[in-house]
């Protein structure tokens, strides 16, 4: 029997609200369906199964807020007999959080862990620390023995400090978006890559002239909602360019780049109303321009709409972000962590250039990079926005 | 069991490969060379050479009068050694193995612990008492036995357990210059193990533990023949990502508080391996210490490794799973650190 859990969907979020189940007990799920809505921090977020097999039960009623990890339903996975009267006895729904069970012992009669009902269960040295720097353990999940908070957990609340404890949203039914918890988190989010990432910036000018007529001639024959966009260019040679630079595609984690081998880029997408949110377009590298522009436009409707999938949420391995439709000529972005890079895309402007020794009229767009520089340095930038320049002057191999 | 596997191990330009048993024996014939004093006592440890032939040729080296053979009767020559360690002697007393040591315990407790408080500090006992302790060797239950948590029970003594060729060769001389009782304990498995020592090594401290690996994640705690295994251990975890540091006793009273609360500060989280029973075992003092002590730098509950609460079994494999082994040593450290 499969355990269906409530999903991390990064490093800032501890727990999730069921908010819906899209199947219901006995029906058959396989790999990547979506099965349940959950709202976050970030919004309401389908998340996808990683078992094939049959719902056997659901564990958590709908409505019901539970840490990450918490098991929110039982997925008989194909090949196992159905269970005899015996299955593991539900979790109790109501419950701030589940009561850690004793982790397991090698010697055998250690007097187990099992806080009282309402205690939480943490570390001394967590409890310490949690009090001396004014944190709520009461709203945190444990990576220790047994789900026990740790030292190390409290560590990394507080890195992710600045996250004040979200009070339980009032939601109006089909109201997917809490606009007000986002803003915590993109407030959690950017203080913590501010204080710990040092940014490096660099700008640089790429004639998009080639660009424009290669997409005026395509677009001709395309009817309206297939038109290619000309970001739809640039995420690509900027999946691309990843591809050759890997420094700037990855993960800084404990203390470590762990350069990513897929390339998911994150497209920034603003939401009306205030909030933004920068899901996965998945391995853009290898996706032909067509098929980009269309997984682009799912993605900024879903986005609006407030249904995005967990994977892209926690997948990005570098975003890419544009106001170039608001006029703004240069973007400077902050990098999300724990991503490594932001590029920024600015408006497209006609501007004298010299060519060949002449002045003529150009289409002028100016890239600009956000890197990390614990993981890069300026040069390496130079060369990875020069690289994402150079696949701009050929759209047609794009 | 190769020394070399241990870290932070001094290199001298000038080693010699030997065992502990060597060592040991380098000791007895250093001491006895250097203190006209010192001689050693003890049941067959003259013309056999002794049980675990620690003594081997040390009778026709130093003669009899150095060299002591006793009846079978530890009370008689354990009094007897405390007896001439109170009128001037530095005897090196030598029960066969800490099994029979029970015969003699009334002497140990009730006069060599006790003659300095009770003679108002007109007495006291310079006596060394070395014994052989613990199982792996199937001689079955009566002489397997791991009791020097025991003795570390009794003030008025100190307790060695030396699990390093260093320790076997440097702790003797040291604890015939303590004014009173040092009992040393010389794991049984140890005495064929192999390794390279200084050939100037010589007396070493006896009231410091040893960090033997340094580590982050978790502290392991241990003495005597547990050492190696907790070694092998903290290797396997290695290789998990978990880095646990080593901390050898050395000495198991007194014990060395400091070093053993400086590396649960550091780490957060300790096992401790005791080849003594579960229930009221040196390893039980110990973690009640970290918890009066360290209680606030704890991350995950203290755990223990010690013997199973059965007679030692005569089957290899059953004697085997009754005592500590790297794979439940690694079990229980993986479980402090929330990783089972």
């Amino acid at each position: 029997m499969a355990e269906f859990r409530m999903p991390s969907l990064g490093a800032d979020m501890d727990a999730g609200t069921l908010v819906q189940w899209l199947v219901k007990p006995g029906d058959g799920v396989k790999h990547g369906d979506i099965i349940a809505v959950v709202e976050t921090q970030k919004g309401a977020i389908e998340i996808e199964t990683f078992q094939t097999g049959k719902i056997e039960k659901f564990l958590v009623d709908v409505g019901t807020k539970v840490p990450v990890g918490t098991p929110l339903a039982l997925i008989r996975t194909e090949g196992e007999a159905k269970p005899a009267a015996a299955a593991p006895p539900p979790l109790a729904a109501a419950a701030p959080r589940p009561i850690p069970a004793p982790p397991p012992r090698v010697a055998a009669p250690a007097p187990p862990m099992v806080p009282g009902e309402a205690a939480v269960a943490a570390s001394p040295a967590a409890r310490k620390l949690a009090q001396e720097r004014g944190i709520d353990l009461s709203a945190m999940t444990g990576s220790g023995p047994g789900g026990a908070i740790t030292y190390a957990d409290v560590e990394r609340r507080l890195a992710a400090a600045g996250v004040a404890p979200t009070a339980p949203a009032e939601r109006k039914p089909g109201a997917w978006l809490d606009l007000a918890a986002m803003r915590t988190a993109i407030a959690a989010a950017m203080a913590r890559s501010k204080r710990e990432i040092p940014h490096y910036y660099l700008e640089h000018q790429v004639d998009v002239t080639g660009c424009e007529q290669w997409l005026a001639q395509k677009n001709a024959a395309l009817p309206p909602d297939s038109r290619l966009l000309i970001g739809a260019l640039a995420l690509k040679a900027v999946a691309l360019a990843c591809r050759r630079y890997p420094a700037f595609n990855g993960f800084y984690r404990d203390n470590k780049f762990e350069p990513s081998p897929a390339v998911h880029v994150g497209v920034a997408i603003s939401i009306r109303g205030g909030g933004l949110a920068a899901p996965a377009l998945h391995d853009a590298d290898q996706l032909l321009l067509d098929e980009l522009m269309r997984r682009m436009r799912d993605l900024v409707a879903r986005t609006r709409a407030g249904r995005i999938r967990g994977s892209e949420i926690a997948d990005p391995t570098i975003t890419v972000s544009s106001l170039g439709e608001r006029g703004v000529e240069a973007l400077y972005g902050i990098i999300y962590p724990p991503q490594v890079a932001i590029v920024g895309l600015g408006k497209v402007v006609q501007r004298p250039w010299v060519i060949d020794g002449a002045i003529g009229p150009r289409s002028v767009v100016t890239l600009t990079l956000s890197g990390d520089h614990r993981v890069s340095d300026g040069h390496a930038g130079a060369l990875f926005l020069a690289e994402i320049g150079k696949l701009l002057q050929e759209p047609d191999k794009l | 069991m190769q020394q070399d596997a241990m870290q932070q191990q001094p290199v001298h330009a000038g080693t010699i490969e030997t065992t502990y048993r060597e060592a040991v024996r380098e000791a007895i014939r250093d001491a006895i060379k250097r203190d006209s004093r010192v001689f050693l006592m003890g049941e067959d440890v003259g013309r056999y050479g002794g049980c675990y032939a620690v003594s081997k040729g040390l009778l026709a080296e130093f003669g009899p009068e150095r060299i002591r053979d006793t009846p079978l009767s530890e009370s008689g020559f354990t009094g007897a050694g405390i007896g001439a360690a109170m009128a001037g002697m530095r005897p090196i007393v030598e029960v066969m193995t800490v099994n029979f040591s029970m015969l003699a315990l009334d002497q140990i407790l009730n006069n060599a612990a006790t003659i300095r408080h009770m003679s108002g500090n007109q007495f006291g006992v310079p006596l060394v008492i070395r014994m052989a302790t613990g199982a792996g060797r199937q001689l079955a239950a009566q002489h397997s036995h791991s009791l020097e948590g025991w003795y570390a029970h009794i003030p008025g003594i100190k307790v060695l357990a030396p699990a390093t060729l260093e320790d076997a060769r440097g702790m003797l001389w040291t604890a015939l210059q303590d004014p009173d009782p040092v009992l040393i304990f010389e794991n049984v498995m140890l005495y064929n193990m192999t390794g390279k020592l200084a050939a100037d090594a010589g007396a070493v401290d006896i009231d410091k533990a040893a960090v033997r690996r340094a580590g982050r994640d978790i502290s392991l705690i241990t003495y005597g023949g547990s050492l190696w295994k907790t070694l092998e251990a903290a290797s396997s975890l290695a290789a998990d990502g978990i880095e646990a540091e080593v901390i050898d006793l050395r000495s198991l009273r007194p014990l060395d508080d400091a070093t053993i609360m400086a590396s649960v500060a550091k780490t957060r989280r300790a096992v401790i391996v005791d080849e003594g029973w579960r229930s009221g075992s040196l390893a039980a003092e110990i973690g009640m210490r970290i918890v009066e002590q360290a209680f606030w730098s704890l991350d995950a509950p203290l755990g223990r490794v010690c013997s199973e609460e059965v007679p030692i079994p005569y089957p290899r494999h059953l004697e085997n799973a009754a005592i500590p082994q790297a794979p439940k040593i690694v079990a229980a450290a993986k479980a402090a650190l929330g990783r089972l």
